[in-house]
């Protein structure tokens, strides 16, 4: 999810472009660029999710974060300044709260440098592309393997 | 004299609002000595990109300014451009790009109505703490917010951005067997949208009103969605393109937007309260049976009360969207044919917040030379600081913290949408 017109905030569309075609017929891959809470349809029924999306925190550009959301909400500072109606995080305990969320849920974050207006990743973030695709790609194959 | 006492509330980072707000609350003795609502982001960023693209860019850019209402800038957009081409997109093409906006206002309002402003009155905390006491009601409104996706997908080709939208019309039209399909969750919609009116107009509302001049697009015979004059509960009425010549947009220093006023009279207020002050009498049927059953009529001005013209849109959207499918024939061809001309174009059209105003001037190749947006919530900022001073100014008996709830809820009145679509995530990491 993101805005493919505020620079590093399109990282996970980025991310999902190149996942496209890379992964078993199973495996749906969606581009999001609206409020999060038009996400719960669409991973409702879902068995697992893998969400990309650009973080901004103290961190240097381009770092990882993977959190697993299936079990409990995520930290509240995490969403807690998005700057939506709703955050990420608060789609996820919505979700959760109405059953609609998929047994398996990853939030694979990647720290941003730039989300002002504009087209392309800075080169942090778009080196830590690669990573992002092979992590959901491998874990997207280890789970249908189950 | 009486040392008098100074209070001060601040709210960093509105919660429930599109895009990142805070709001600024001075209070000396009983007296409301300061008010700002501060807005990071405008569009003014946005009008710099468009300048040097093409003319058939700027449905698809506007679309990314905000991720609730993107329909509406694609409408203005391609109201705009068409105007400077000489071309006029009318018969069941307009009809497709009415039916739409029915799909947005369905999904915004249902977001807005039970998740963003219900929580305030019930005294939820956020719809997560409403969904885990009544899952029933969030649960009707993400089916609503669902039919408007589908109405969205159907048409536009996908639920955000749509990317079937074309200035001169679409990339390709819908069967009307898609069409038809979409009946039965939009008879539904409507089910839900009745239930809704019945639910807002139990709530509790605030005591407050004020004397708003209400400005909306008016068209003699329909609701105002996408298209018609400008008109007030003052008597502007003039065509879209007189815009500037009535409306200015100022800076004010604490806030990124930019706040409009009415040059003759100042503050104004658009979004569902002036649509319905000026359009109640050409609602659907229910909608209007709707409103009566509800107790309201074009005179109300308690902006808390919004939340049930919202339901009522509901009700509306969901009988015009039928309404529309019911009439639909397919169109020979998905677009007018035009070729670009140098010119001023000007769009106008009804955000479910309120009028959103694009300007352009091309060159003869279609190229944009100058671009001016102006979103439903610089026009309201002005109304929604006057309503934050008189609603404190009648509330400073609360303690502290329900007065900062109260403020919030006068603020989700408009549904200010602020403008900035991204959604990267704010995260702290903590290492042990």
């Amino acid at each position: 999810m993101g805005n493919a017109l505020r620079r590093d905030d399109a990282v996970g569309l980025v991310a999902a472009r190149r996942l496209r075609g890379t992964l078993p017929p199973e495996a749906e891959v969606l581009e999001w660029e609206g409020e999060p809470t038009g996400l719960i349809e669409i991973w409702a029924g879902a068995d697992a999710l893998w969400l990309i999306d650009a973080v901004s925190s103290d961190a240097p550009p381009g770092t990882i974060s993977r959190l697993e959301a299936s079990g409990e909400d995520l930290p509240k500072r995490f969403g807690g300044g998005s700057t939506h109606h709703f955050s990420l995080a608060e789609a996820l305990a919505l979700a959760r709260a109405l059953g609609h969320l998929p047994r398996h849920v990853v939030v694979l974050g990647v720290e941003g440098e730039r989300f002002d207006l504009g087209e392309g990743l800075t080169a942090a973030v778009e080196a830590a592309v690669p990573e992002v695709v092979e992590t959901v790609r491998a874990e997207v194959e280890r789970r249908l393997a189950r | 004299m009486a040392e008098s006492r100074t209070k001060t509330i601040r709210t960093d980072a509105l919660a429930r609002v599109e895009g990142e707000g805070a709001m600024f609350v001075k209070i000396e003795g009983d007296r409301v000595t300061d008010v700002k609502l501060r807005i990071y982001e405008p569009p003014r960023f946005f009008e710099a990109f468009l300048r040097g693209r093409a003319f058939t860019e700027a449905p698809d850019i506007t679309a990314r300014i905000c991720g609730i209402c993107p329909v509406a800038y694609q409408m203005s957009a391609v109201q705009a451009m068409e105007q400077i081409c000489g071309v006029e997109v009318g018969g069941q093409l307009r009809s497709l790009r009415r039916l739409l906006y029915c799909g947005e206002w369905i999904e915004s309002h249902a977001l807005h109505v039970f998740m963003l402003h219900a929580p305030d009155f019930l005294g939820y905390d956020s719809a997560v703490e409403l969904a885990q006491e009544n899952p029933a009601l969030v649960q009707q409104a993400l089916e609503l917010k669902k039919t408007g996706n589908k109405v969205m997908a159907v048409i536009g080709g996908r639920e955000i951005h749509p990317i079937n939208v074309r200035v001169g019309g679409w990339y390709r039209v819908p069967r009307k067997p898609e069409l038809a399909a979409l009946v039965p969750a939009l008879e539904q919609a409507r089910e839900v949208a009745l239930e809704a009116v019945r639910f807002t107009a139990g709530l509790d509302f605030p005591e407050y009103a004020q004397d708003y001049e209400l400005v909306a697009l008016s068209e003699p015979d329909e609701y105002p969605v996408d298209r018609g004059r400008i008109v007030s509960t003052k008597g502007l009425d003039i065509d879209v393109a007189e815009y500037d010549d009535h409306f200015v947009e100022e800076h004010v220093a604490w806030s990124n937007a930019l706040h409009s006023r009415l040059r003759e009279r100042g503050a104004y207020l658009c979004g569902p309260l002036a649509r319905y002050a000026l359009g109640a009498d050409r609602m659907s049927e229910a909608a209007r049976a709707a409103a009566a059953e509800a107790g309201l009529t074009p005179a109300e001005r308690n902006p808390f009360r919004s939340i049930i013209v919202r339901s009522v849109e509901l009700v509306y959207a969901a009988d015009e969207a039928l309404r529309l499918i019911e009439s639909y024939e397919e169109p020979d061809a998905p677009a007018v044919d035009l070729e670009p001309r140098a010119g001023v174009g000007y769009g106008c059209t009804e955000a479910p917040r309120g009028i959103l105003y694009h300007r352009y001037e091309l060159d003869e190749d279609g190229t944009i030379l100058d671009a001016k947006i102006v979103p439903p919530t610089s026009q309201n900022q002005r109304a929604i600081e006057d309503d934050l001073r008189g609603v404190v100014e009648r509330s400073l008996d609360l303690p502290d913290d329900e007065l900062s709830l109260r403020c919030e809820q006068t603020i989700r009145n408009y549904d200010p949408c602020i403008s900035c679509a991204t959604h990267f995530l704010k995260l702290e990491i903590e290492r042990s």
